[in-house]
């Protein structure tokens, strides 16, 4: 298990927070709440040993295309693939937005 | 076919959407919920992702307009393992409807039970949690109903199977299986050619759903399905406690087990034959 630290970009804080995925199997959990604004801040606990460089390039790919809200995001990963952690994040961004 | 379409599975949801569908819309309200990070001390220690919640969901609300206090268990976190926090917020959440009811509140209780029981890496502490829920069902069942629901598709295992059996009512599926010891288990002790846990047709015969509640040893047996799970839970908490629960009648199950043939391979017929004799 490992616990790795990112920081990114950011514009304003949301007002709600959210909730999604669970930490079973291929899956993970995403706690998303509002953070400082012009910064996301994440931290991520995985099972899965080594894998810091994928996350980097998953987060990067995914906050080049738009900037995102400023967060503060707990994750916690049970071996999910990139795919299933994109799609728990822009679901959890989603749940943000909608509150 | 149209069935299929307007059915919605209650054993896909997740723990917080269980409750969420069990309790009256609007009244849902989480205690100790996942933002407050009251998570396991012992799971990092030991190389493993803990879950925010713990795996386990308190939710205060109403069903039917009666104060409910509902304990879901998350089985796909860690199998539904219960450790020293998820068991506290379980024990914790019986014993303040206890305590409810003896200020005059009327809090009933509900349990979504998908559990393997204790959950091993938390050993004695997690066993002590299921101790001090079973004494929480013991005492609340005397003021109101406790209805546990075993939906599937973990099933609910080991000390919180006992849990189950102290519960005033037991709604099960087809889904659902009930049992002090899971398959492998048996099949480790018994023996590959007794019991073949991979053999699942066999599992189900013994341990599932449909067989427990034939057995008498589950009261309701419903499909899976979200809006008959919610009225049947919603029947019983209106039907009130039962004149005896069924962990007071241990000297008819003695009685009977007592005229049971041990030597001969188990059929599940057997076993409802021997318990049917109490079913109304």
């Amino acid at each position: 298990m490992e616990t790795l630290s990112f920081e990114f970009p950011a514009g304003q804080p949301p007002k709600g927070r959210a909730l999604v995925g669970c930490v079973g199997s291929g899956d993970l959990e995403v706690l998303l709440e509002p953070g400082t604004a012009g910064t996301l801040t994440i931290q991520v606990q995985t099972s899965v040993n080594g894998a810091q460089q994928r996350w980097q390039h998953l987060f990067e790919r995914i906050f080049q295309e738009q900037t995102p809200p400023a967060l503060k995001i707990d994750i916690h990963d049970f071996g999910a693939t990139p795919g299933v952690v994109r799609l728990r994040l822009e679901q959890g961004f989603e749940e943000i937005g909608h509150d | 076919m149209t069935d299929l379409l307007t059915k919605h599975s209650f054993v896909e949801l997740g723990a917080r959407q269980r409750a969420k569908a069990l309790l009256d819309v609007g009244t849902y309200r989480e205690l100790i919920d996942p933002f407050q990070r009251v998570m396991s001390p012992w799971l990092s220690r030991q190389g493993v992702v803990p879950q925010a919640d713990d795996g386990v969901v308190i939710a205060k609300g109403s069903i039917a307009g009666l104060p409910v206090v509902v304990a879901a268990i998350e089985g796909n976190f860690q199998g539904g393992s219960l450790g020293e926090v998820g068991g506290a917020k379980i024990a914790g959440a019986l014993e303040l409807a206890g305590e409810d009811n003896r200020n005059g509140i009327p809090t009933r209780a509900v349990l979504l039970l998908e559990t393997g029981g204790v959950r091993l890496q938390e050993a004695n502490l997690g066993l002590a949690a299921i101790a001090d829920i079973h004494a929480a069902i013991v005492d609340l069942r005397q003021y109101q109903p406790v209805i546990g629901v075993v939906a599937g598709s973990v099933g609910c295992f080991g000390g919180m199977s006992i849990a189950a059996g102290l519960c005033s009512y037991l709604v099960v599926t087809r889904e659902a299986r009930l049992g002090l010891n899971g398959p492998q288990v048996i099949e480790q002790e018994a023996g590959l050619e007794e019991y073949d846990s991979r053999d699942r047709p066999f599992i189900w015969s013994l341990t599932g759903g449909e067989q427990r509640f034939n057995s008498g040893l589950a009261d309701r047996y419903v499909a899976d399905d979200v809006v008959q799970i919610q009225q049947t839970v919603s029947a019983l908490l209106q039907q009130g406690a039962p004149e005896q629960p069924r962990s007071r009648r241990a000297d008819f199950y003695l009685a009977r087990l007592a005229e049971l043939d041990t030597a001969a391979q188990i059929e599940p017929a057997t076993v409802s034959a021997l318990y049917q004799g109490e079913r109304p």
